[in-house]
This record gives structure tokens, sequence and C-alpha cells, in this order.
């Protein structure tokens, strides 16, 4: 059902609350795969080759707005960088619906949302440190993410919510990368809001060549 | 003890939908404000930000900016750092995200990146201020723009590129209609202001160029004020909602 290509490069259960990292060369795709539905999967992007261009959501959102598109990602949607160059292009979508405004979960930002006594349970950006450490990056260079799977819906009134996910166990996203394309995930630990149905499970990522 | 991570996904829902619900109940009590009070003896400086330039400020807790658009030019971006720490800047999807809202106005506030407030909005004449599409670029022809502008205000503070991420475009009022699609709702008036008071010591960018949705350019001056305020000057906003006072008892722990 995943896919009948059996040519990948790399085929990876991701743990459930665990990051993930890899670099794809341009035409390269990256399958993300909710294993077993309702997981965001946090997702930042890096040039490859110059880490101090990366993923703009404003860039991406900017552009959407400008083509009469909509708030939110889907089949089509050309991740752009903070020099407004693609960085990736989803080429394959059977969820619908991937945030990019909301941003990742963090111990801090927890505290203000759910209330101080949330302050020492996991989150996404405990995992985007741990694997940009990695690449020789921190803090500064966490920037607006991509929310794959997370249903963020903003409202007509301004609300601006998080409600329960809408993808199926085995529903993907594929994304091409368009540049040298440092990926990082974090499979989202949050049990304090719906974005992963309250009980944070396992992704594959699956690399193909072009 | 309540063991957070042991609950039943029944109970983090029913934890959930109590705090969205006390989160919409309040929703409709952001409005707009009067001009603040401002005596003469607490005006520190005056700023006058012409078409297209940008400037910097370093300001100290407790200090405010009141800043004006007389003329209703459509959109100034801002951006804001912790002084002490510039890894500490705005957040724009936290801000959004903590307060359930894209709409900010009195009584919002804006989150860094650690779940402290950067400034809270302690008057505002409800113009709308966008957080999701980010400043102008170079694809508006030559000359200055929003990109470039922040970017240069952030490199004299000895800042690069990497320490500008989201931004936020005052004097925007961004809508999001029915299917999704985005767009300015209106332009602002003249005489539109907001008043933004530092929660924390705060380095600042400011650019007098529109927001990227907008036809044409920058049609008049932004004024900045710089002033001392009261010890409670910001004690709306800590009020407001229960995201707002933890963000303000998250400020208490660092600065105690």
């Amino acid at each position: 059902m995943l896919t009948t290509r059996t040519n990948a490069l790399l085929d990876v259960t991701v743990p459930a609350r665990a990051p993930f990292s890899a670099v794809l060369d341009p035409g390269q795709t990256l399958r993300i795969i909710d294993l077993e539905s309702q997981q965001a999967v946090d997702a930042l992007f890096y040039n490859a080759d110059d880490h101090t261009e990366r993923y703009s959501a404003q860039d991406t959102l900017l552009a959407q707005a400008r083509a009469g598109g909509r708030y939110d990602l889907t089949t089509g949607a050309i991740l752009r960088s903070n020099e407004d160059r693609p960085m990736a292009t989803i080429i394959g979508d059977t969820c619908g619906f991937h945030d990019t405004s909301a941003g990742a979960c963090s111990c801090e930002s927890n505290t203000v949302r759910f209330g101080h006594e949330t302050r020492y349970m996991h989150a996404c950006r405990e995992n985007f440190l741990t694997e940009l450490a990695k690449y020789g990056m921190d803090k500064r260079d966490i920037v607006a993410n991509v929310n794959f799977f997370m249903n963020v819906p903003i409202r007509p009134d301004g609300e601006l919510t998080v409600d329960d996910g809408v993808s199926e166990p085995g529903g993907y996203v594929d994304l091409r990368a368009e540049m040298r394309l440092l990926v990082v995930l974090s499979n989202c630990p949050q049990v304090n809001n719906p974005c992963n149905g309250f009980r944070p499970s396992p992704i594959r990522c699956v690399v193909w060549d072009r | 003890m309540l063991d957070l991570d042991r609950l039943t996904p029944d109970e983090y829902r029913t934890r959930y939908l109590e705090l969205q619900s006390r989160a919409r109940a309040r929703a409709g009590a952001s409005s707009p404000t009067d001009l603040p009070m401002i005596p003469p003896d607490d005006v520190i400086a005056t700023e006058t930000i012409p078409p297209g330039a940008y400037a910097s400020f370093r300001i100290r807790r407790g200090e405010a900016l009141h800043i004006v658009n007389p003329a209703g030019t459509p959109g100034a971006s801002l951006m804001l750092w912790n002084a002490d720490d510039p890894s500490e800047r705005f957040n724009a999807g936290d801000t959004l995200k903590l307060q359930w809202t894209t709409r900010l106005t009195t009584g919002r506030v804006l989150f860094s990146d650690m779940g402290r407030i950067l400034a809270a909005i302690i008057a505002d004449s409800g113009a709308g201020h966008d957080a999701v599409l980010g400043p102008s670029k170079p694809d508006r022809g030559a000359g200055r723009n929003g990109r470039d502008n922040l970017r240069n205000a952030a490199g004299k503070f000895g800042l690069s590129r990497r320490d500008l991420a989201t931004s936020l475009t005052l004097f925007a009022d961004l809508a999001v209609g029915e299917d999704g699609t985005m767009c300015l709702r209106r332009a602002p008036s003249p005489g539109s202001f907001v008043t933004l008071r530092a929660e924390m010591n705060l380095l600042v960018a400011l650019s007098n160029t529109p927001h990227p949705l907008a036809a044409g350019g920058a049609t008049g001056s932004i004024i900045v004020t710089r002033y001392r305020t009261a010890a409670d000057a910001a004690a709306f906003c800590r009020a407001f909602s229960e995201e707002a006072r933890r963000g303000f008892e998250n400020n208490d722990a660092y600065f105690a």
C-alpha cells in the first residue's frame, strides 16, 4: 500500500517522540508516513550548503496568499527559504492539510498554554535542539516550522486553535528537494492538545532518488 | 500527584477542551482603546521614520514605544529581541497559538520563544497587526523593503539573518476567509496607533515599509515616542488572559 517503488536510499521508522534528520540531494523525494494516524511531525529545512538559508514560513505563506491560496499546505505547495527560494515541493499528500503558522511546542510555551505543571514534559524544540546540535546549530537556528499532519484552522473570526488531526493510518506526504536540503524532524511528543490524538506514535521516513 | 505523562487520552482531551473553552469566552473581550495618556515629563525621545526607512531602538523593561501612523501608511514591520540574550526573540507562532487568536490588540502580548513576554499591547487603535505573512521583500522593486530593513537593523545590533525568523507587521488587518484565502481587510485609518510596553530589556527593529499584500509604497512617516510607564501599566494585559498571566509569571521568575 505504501509504495510500489523498491529503490529506497533510506527507510527508517522514527519512534514516537523522537527526532530525525537527513540530507537530500536536489530531486530526491522524502516520504513521511503517519503510520497510525493523527501524528504531527514538526519539520525544519536548511540549505545543506549554507545553514543560514533556511525555511521561512512567512515567505511560503506570502507566496500562497499572492497566488490566491490558503493559509495551510498541501500538494503543489512550495516550501520557500528566507531568500524566497524554493527549498522543497509537496508532490504528494493524502492528508490535505499541513500547518505552518503555529510553530513547534516547547517546554516554555507549554507552561503558558497548558500550565506551569507541564514544564518538564518532552517537547519538539527539545528534539530540534538535540538534532540541530549535530550540525553545529543551536536555538538561534530554530525558526517557524512546518507541522505535517497537524490540523490548525485559522477561522474568519481570527481564532487559531489545534483541532483533531485528519490523517488516516498510513497517510503520507511526499517532499521533493529543490536544493541540497537538510531536513530536521521532530516526531511530536505533545499530549496536551489533540495534534497527536493524545497518544504519540511512530512515523516512517523513506527517501528515493529522482 | 498528577502524573502528566500517564493520563488517558480522554483525560488529556478534557484538560484541553477546558482551556479552549476559557480562551473562547475571552476572545471577544479584546478591543481597541483610546490614545494613552503620556505625561510630557515621561517622554524619553521621539523618532520620525520616513517612508521606506527603518529605525532601531534599545529600550529598557518598563519603557513603552507609542507608535503612530499619521497618514495611514499600509503597514510597518517590527522585530523584537531580548537585549540581554538576543537568542530569545519574537515568536509569531507562539504569540498566536498561546493566545488562541490571530487578532492582536489591546490586552494581548507578544511572546518570545521562551514562554516569556517581550512586550504588552497596552493601547491600540484597532488597525490590526499581522503575524502570519511577514515583511515586504526585495521583489517589490529597487529600494527599501521590510525584509532587508529588518536585516540591516539586526546587523547594527551585531546580529545576522540567523537572528531573524518570523516578524510582525503593524497596521495590517489580515483577513482569512471561509475558504482559507488571505487578504488585507482594509487600509489603516490615518492616526492609527499601537503602544507596546517592554516587559524585558529589548532590541527593537521597526521598518516603515508596507505589508507585502498592500498595493504601492509607504505613504507617510511613522512616529515613535519612547516613554517611561508606571509599574502597573500592563496590569490590564496581565489580567486579560490566563495565558498572559502565566507568561508574566515566567517574566517574574526570569527577573527574580
